[in-house]
């Protein structure tokens, strides 16, 4: 006779209740873990995505997601040049935040290397790549954007040709694919006035200078676009990211491009450990930390609950004694209960999460792992959390059934 | 009855509690015998060690000193176990309380058929055996009743099929008639005296009921730690 399930066929409402509570719970543990992991699978995901054997950024930095970076433009043809070079592309990515249709939006917008880079890497859900070098963008589906939509950026305005899924940047916003050249176009864009205000200013310094006197010609050029003025180096990128030929080895390539004083370059593997120790290892650490302390709360909620259970039974458990039951019998009862709220809960918990983790504003990744892990969690919790009520009901006299 | 060995002898047991001058002596080299198929009753003030004797009978309170003998066979020697006393209790002893202590989840059939299954029967002889038991008691229509659907003197009764469940040698009742009315009550004290005799099981009462003595073989009687037996003037012929 199976005392456990007689028991909570008894107290089903309580027992269902608790096991409610206990689920919430054990979801909330899941859904650290999953943030946990989101965090870090959004991090590297754009790294992973881009696919890179090497990193070229700013001299000294650790850039160009751990901090700014910036390089000439013609590094590219500098990587280009190497032996054993596949590939080279510029790579720009910045943040910005619009209004649309009455919204605020951040997008993390990444460059691509127009005409080599298309975006053909990138898990398009619908419409498709960027098909033209300006004024077409792919949105991930976070932005709440659509096929067919045009947004303004800057003095531009785009349109949206493709949506792709679960690209988020490191800092859990929706990335945006368009040209370098476009999103160096909103990266850099200034009002009207503060353009004519810089060249007023250009032609001011200009006019102090000798050589102006002697080259008129200067003093004329001084009033024109940047981009007509030689002077004036092409805007920045980010980084070069480059990819090897077959069989090459990639410490003699990086040992090359070393050489050269300007630049830092990584390996794929050391970018997103840059990454993970960097902008996100404090996020990360900080739901760790608050994912073991929901562990250990959970343990001792549970172990409170069980202990109660047992108190409940505990004339219940004397009467058994007394009338020579063995110890398995008590320790089943208590054990049997505990593992079927431990199990229940689970359940729950797997299933409220896979309803509602999907409305939380950043990605919550629970893998096959993780619930494992949990349910070993659980059921180690529900042994422990036993321990009292188990010693509790193993104290118990037969002779309080007379008291 | 004289085939068998004593349900139950007790040798000059003690029971001393604290000690220096916090002892209180609960049982005075109290010395008694109770054949099967013998009711007894024990009568007494409260205080007076009636529970102190039947909790130490029942093999759930050992005595200072003395001797415990059940069928014959010497289980305790003062504090020290001569017997697994736990399967002394499951196979030998039945234990009936004022309140009936039915375990609340379990059904009457299955508040009997807990007693079985402790003892390794389980299944269909189980079931056939604790509806024996009920029916023989008249309550085997509520056999799938919770006991909070019972009455208190069917409570009590399916308290006593429990009892009986493992053909115990004595029945040990710590005042089972309190929670009922005086009809009842004498209902039960005639059930016990049945069972006793039918059951061919020793039966010690405590009680307090003065009613119904008249339904005991014998009737003991304690105060202030002393056994004494009483005279019976008015018992039913067996």
């Amino acid at each position: 006779m199976n005392l456990a399930i007689r028991d909570v066929r008894f107290n089903l409402g309580r027992f269902l209740l608790t096991a409610v509570g206990l689920g919430l719970l054990l979801m909330i543990v899941m859904g650290m873990g999953g943030i946990y992991k989101g965090i870090e699978e959004d991090a590297v995901l754009l790294i992973d995505e881009l696919n890179a054997d090497l990193w070229i950024v700013q001299s000294d930095t650790r850039g160009p997601f751990a901090e700014l970076s910036r390089l000439p433009a013609n590094v590219e043809d500098r990587a280009w040049a190497v032996p054993g070079v596949a590939s080279a592309r510029r790579f720009v990515t910045h943040t910005v935040q619009r209004e649309y249709q009455g919204r605020s939006i951040r997008i993390s917008i990444v460059g691509l290397s127009w005409p080599t880079d298309r975006g053909e890497w990138l898990p398009i859900i619908s419409g498709r790549t960027i098909a033209q070098g300006h004024y077409e963008m792919v949105a991930d589906v976070t932005l709440g954007l659509g096929v067919g939509e045009h947004i303004t950026l800057g003095k531009d305005t785009y349109h949206v040709v493709g949506i792709t899924k679960n690209m988020i940047s490191s800092g859990g916003d929706g990335l945006a694919f368009m040209s370098i050249a476009d999103s160096q176009a909103i990266q850099f864009d200034a009002a009207g006035e503060a353009t004519r205000l810089e060249r007023a200013a250009r032609r001011g310094r200009a006019e102090d200078d000798d050589i102006t006197q002697s080259q008129p010609g200067m003093l004329e050029r001084a009033n024109m676009p940047a981009s007509m003025n030689p002077a004036f180096g092409s805007p920045m990128v980010s980084a070069i990211l480059v990819n090897l030929k077959p069989g090459v080895d990639i410490e003699i390539v990086r040992e090359v491009m070393n050489g050269w004083a300007d630049v830092t370059v990584y390996s794929g593997e050391q970018e997103r450990q840059l990454l993970l120790q960097g902008p996100v290892d404090r996020a990360r650490r900080q739901i760790g930390l608050f994912r073991v302390l929901l562990v250990a709360i959970s343990a001792i909620i549970m172990s409170l609950i069980l202990y109660t259970m047992t108190l409940d039974k505990i004339h219940d458990i004397a009467l058994l004694k007394l009338m020579g039951a063995k110890d398995r019998v008590i320790l089943g009862l208590v054990l049997q209960e505990a593992f079927l709220l431990g199990a229940i809960a689970y359940v729950l918990a797997y299933f409220i999460g896979k309803k509602l983790f999907p409305f939380f504003p950043r990605r919550v990744i629970v893998t096959n792992d993780m619930l494992v892990w949990l349910a070993f969690a659980v059921m180690v919790i529900c042994i422990v959390g036993s321990a009292l009520g188990i010693r509790k009901a193993m104290s118990v006299e037969p002779n309080e059934v007379l008291s | 009855m004289t085939q068998h060995a004593p349900a139950i002898e007790t040798i000059g047991i003690s029971k001393i509690y604290g000690s220096g001058n916090t002892e209180v002596i609960a049982l005075r080299e109290a010395t008694m015998t109770i054949q099967r198929g013998e009711v007894v009753a024990l009568l007494g003030p409260s205080g007076s060690g009636k529970s102190t004797l039947l909790s130490s009978i029942g093999l759930i309170n050992p005595p200072t000193s003395g001797q415990i003998k059940i069928d014959g066979k010497v289980v305790m020697d003062g504090p020290k176990p001569f017997v697994n006393l736990q399967r002394y209790r499951r196979e030998r002893l039945g234990f009936i309380f004022q309140k009936s202590n039915l375990i609340p989840f379990l059904s009457a059939i299955e508040n009997v058929m807990i007693a079985l299954s402790i003892s390794g029967i389980e299944g269909r002889p189980a079931k056939r055996r604790a509806m024996e038991l009920l029916d023989s008691l008249g309550v085997a229509e509520r056999a799938k009743n919770l006991p909070s659907a019972l009455s208190g003197g069917q409570q009590q009764r399916v308290a006593i099929a429990r009892a009986l469940a493992n053909k115990p040698s004595l029945l040990l009742a710590d005042e089972p008639t309190a929670a009922l009315d005086s009809k009842l009550g004498r209902q039960v004290m005639e059930l016990f005296r049945e069972i006793g005799h039918e059951n061919q099981a020793g039966v010690l009462v405590v009680t307090h009921d003065q009613r119904s003595l008249e339904v005991f073989d014998r009737i003991l009687h304690m105060d202030d730690g002393l056994l004494t037996e009483l005279e019976v003037a008015n018992s039913k012929p067996k």
